[in-house]
């Protein structure tokens, strides 16, 4: 379950390494739950999760849309509060807007008066010295593939582009815990591919926990240590942990292989119950759904 | 005495130009266009290349290459057409009005023709009334403005910026704007007499409530998903002010300066309609009372010219903001 670091990764990403680097931290979930007040009536988003993350782990959390992912991940940066339980990093309860983590968000969130460069700087820890940061950041647009948009505003530039600044952002602060919102959703096949790979470069460069939101099934299995599967379970509302799969051997891994096909199919089950068909009695769809669901 | 004065330099300024840099300054707005930088360049590398080389040197190599992306611009967008179009209803007017007062299609003491207009002008500038009259009320205007648009900001950023301070300010603040304007004007003058303060006073009012409204709701409506994202890279207090709030509100805040400077003058005539012994105000009840309507015209036609100029300079800055901050 602990995280096997990767090694014989590419040059480039080994430069971004930096000497500050922080140290990967674990977390862990006690009980936690979470329940939104909307219309005077309490609804629970979260029940009762307990899960640990090993440092320097990778865990994708799939699960279907609106089960609770996002806020999940936003408790453990501590932009939100659970109603019950808690969240610690590394032993210490999350603080809140905890500056051990760097959020990637699920929308891009760049200021749109800031260059994409600037934007990128604003991820650093603050009081970077100037010509440090200047040097972060240009290596972190390069590895996004962004360094001819340093000076573009965020209106110029495409979603997909947008996407990989925001993720910039989020590396540039080298945080011990790394909560990555669908950063790849906007991407079309190939970049995303290029960021699956480059997101494994960085974390084998710099290990870090990595607690990964999907919608994609295969990403989660490619990249991941460990996947869980959020979802209701029984008629109670809140979504629990329904399914952990460990995913086996190491990364890279072999897209085509029969475990892999095995875990694949699995998980795609776990979300396809989800997706009510059996309940409101509409036959089960034969095929498996091919991402985007 | 100084409006006369004004008139006559920019005339002889002009008569006076020798001919090539006449057509250099009215040719550099057509092929140029507004970006005053560039208009700049373009002037001074012509003064370097000196006298002889004026028809090759980079301005002709300029000219071309700037002109190109300029002509797939619409009409409507480009800076001459702009200017031109802005002017042609006032010379229409004018035109008109010329019209029908020389016709005697409307009597004189109903309507007075330009020219009598301009003779007013110059009489009252000989006097040297014209040039204290509308300098005292742009002063006015400009105290008064001042005044109220810092308090206004101020307080917008406190209501808006912080629960407690909307808490305790907004219902109170709100209640003061819901008094019609014109109701302080009697307790001024019992306060402050008829002097400067009371008109300056009654203007900072009335640029204060459109600072304090549009600034307190800018930042009370900042995107939050991008607070949080400042929030969540460490900014918070004041940085977070500095790298979230304020540049998202710098557009509003522009646009509420713009109002509040339109109110001003708007105030600065209610104030000096009703008590004051100089400005555009007094110069307005003063003709009305002797019956000099081609006054009448003149000050409201300052005032236009005046607002106007006013508004275009901030305006100016406005545009400029919204390139940068929007
Ligand atoms: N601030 C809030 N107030 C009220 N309800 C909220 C709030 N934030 C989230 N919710 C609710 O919590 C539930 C889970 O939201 P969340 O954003 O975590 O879903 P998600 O799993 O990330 O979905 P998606 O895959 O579509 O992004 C939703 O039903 C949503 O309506
Ligand atoms: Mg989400």
């Amino acid at each position: 379950m602990t995280a096997t670091s990767v090694t014989g990764r590419q040059p480039t990403v080994r430069s971004a390494a930096r000497a500050d680097a922080t140290a990967a931290a674990p977390v862990a979930f006690r009980g936690v739950g979470r329940a939104f007040e909307s219309a005077g009536a309490v609804r629970p988003v979260l029940r009762d999760l307990d899960l640990d993350v090993a440092a320097g782990e990778i865990l994708a959390i799939l699960g279907p849309s609106g089960c609770g992912k996002s806020t999940l991940l936003r408790i453990a940066g501590g932009l939100d509060r659970p109603t019950s339980g808690e969240v610690a990093i590394d032993g210490t309860p999350v603080a809140p807007y905890d500056r051990r983590t760097g959020v990637g968000f699920q929308e891009p969130r760049l200021l749109p008066w800031r260059t994409i460069a600037k934007n990128v700087a604003l991820g650093l820890p603050r009081g970077t010295p100037r010509e440090t940061a200047r040097t972060q950041v240009a290596r972190l647009l390069e590895l996004v593939g962004l360094a001819d948009f340093a000076g573009h505003r965020p209106r110029e530039v495409s979603g997909g582009m947008a996407q990989r600044a925001s993720l910039a952002r989020a590396l540039a602060r080298n945080p011990g815990v790394l909560l990555l919102d669908e950063p790849f959703g906007a991407l079309d096949a190939l970049t995303r591919l290029k960021m699956q790979d480059l997101l494994l470069d960085v974390h084998a460069a710099e290990p870090t926990t990595v607690l990964l939101v999907t919608h994609d099934v295969d990403e989660a299995l490619q990249l991941a240590d460990r996947v869980i599967l959020l979802g209701a379970e029984g008629d109670e509302p809140g979504a629990v942990i329904r399914q952990t799969v460990v995913v086996p051997g190491r990364r890279p891994r072999d897209r085509g292989s029969a475990e892999l096909a095995e875990l694949r199919g699995r998980l795609l089950d776990g979300l396809g119950i989800d997706r009510h068909g059996v309940a409101r009695g509409v036959e089960t769809t034969t095929t498996i759904p091919h991402y985007p669901y | 005495m100084s409006g006369t004065d004004a008139a006559k330099t920019t005339s002889t300024d002009r008569a006076g130009l020798p001919d090539g840099s006449v057509d250099r300054h009215f040719a550099a707005p057509v092929v140029v266009g507004r970006p005053t930088a560039a208009a700049g360049s373009y002037d001074e590398s012509g003064t370097d290349v000196g006298p002889d080389a004026k028809d090759t040197g980079p301005a002709a190599s300029v000219a071309p290459r700037s002109r190109e992306p300029r002509d797939r611009r619409p009409l409507t967008r480009r800076r001459w057409f702009v200017v031109v179009g802005g002017a042609l209803l006032p010379i229409a007017l004018l035109l008109v009005w010329q019209l029908v007062s020389t016709n005697g299609l409307v009597p004189v003491s109903q309507l007075p023709s330009p020219e009598m207009v301009w003779l007013a002008a110059i009489d009252l500038a000989q006097r040297g009334l014209l040039g204290q009259y509308v300098a005292i009320s742009t002063q006015r205007v400009l105290l008064g403005f001042a005044t109220g648009a810092a308090i206004g900001l101020a307080l917008g950023a406190v209501v808006g910026l912080s629960r407690l301070g909307d808490i305790l300010l907004a219902p109170t603040l709100g209640a003061i704007r819901a008094v019609p304007s014109l109701a302080w004007v009697p307790l001024l003058i019992l306060w402050f007499k008829i002097g400067e303060e009371s008109k300056i006073i009654l203007i900072a009012i009335g640029a204060f409530f459109p600072v304090y409204t549009i600034v307190a709701a800018a930042l009370r409506h900042v995107d939050r998903q991008l607070l949080e994202a400042g929030r969540a890279f460490g900014r918070h207090g004041i940085s977070l002010f500095a790298t979230v709030q304020l540049p998202a509100v710098v557009p509003s805040v522009l646009s509420a300066l713009r109002l509040a400077l339109a109110q001003s003058w708007l105030f600065l005539v209610a104030a000096e309609l009703i008590a004051s012994s100089m400005g555009l105000g007094f110069l307005l009840v003063d003709s009305g009372n002797n019956g000099r309507i081609d006054r009448i015209f003149l000050a409201i036609i300052l005032l236009a010219v005046l607002g106007k100029l006013t508004d275009a300079i901030i305006g100016l800055f406005e545009r400029r903001a919204i390139l940068r901050w929007a």
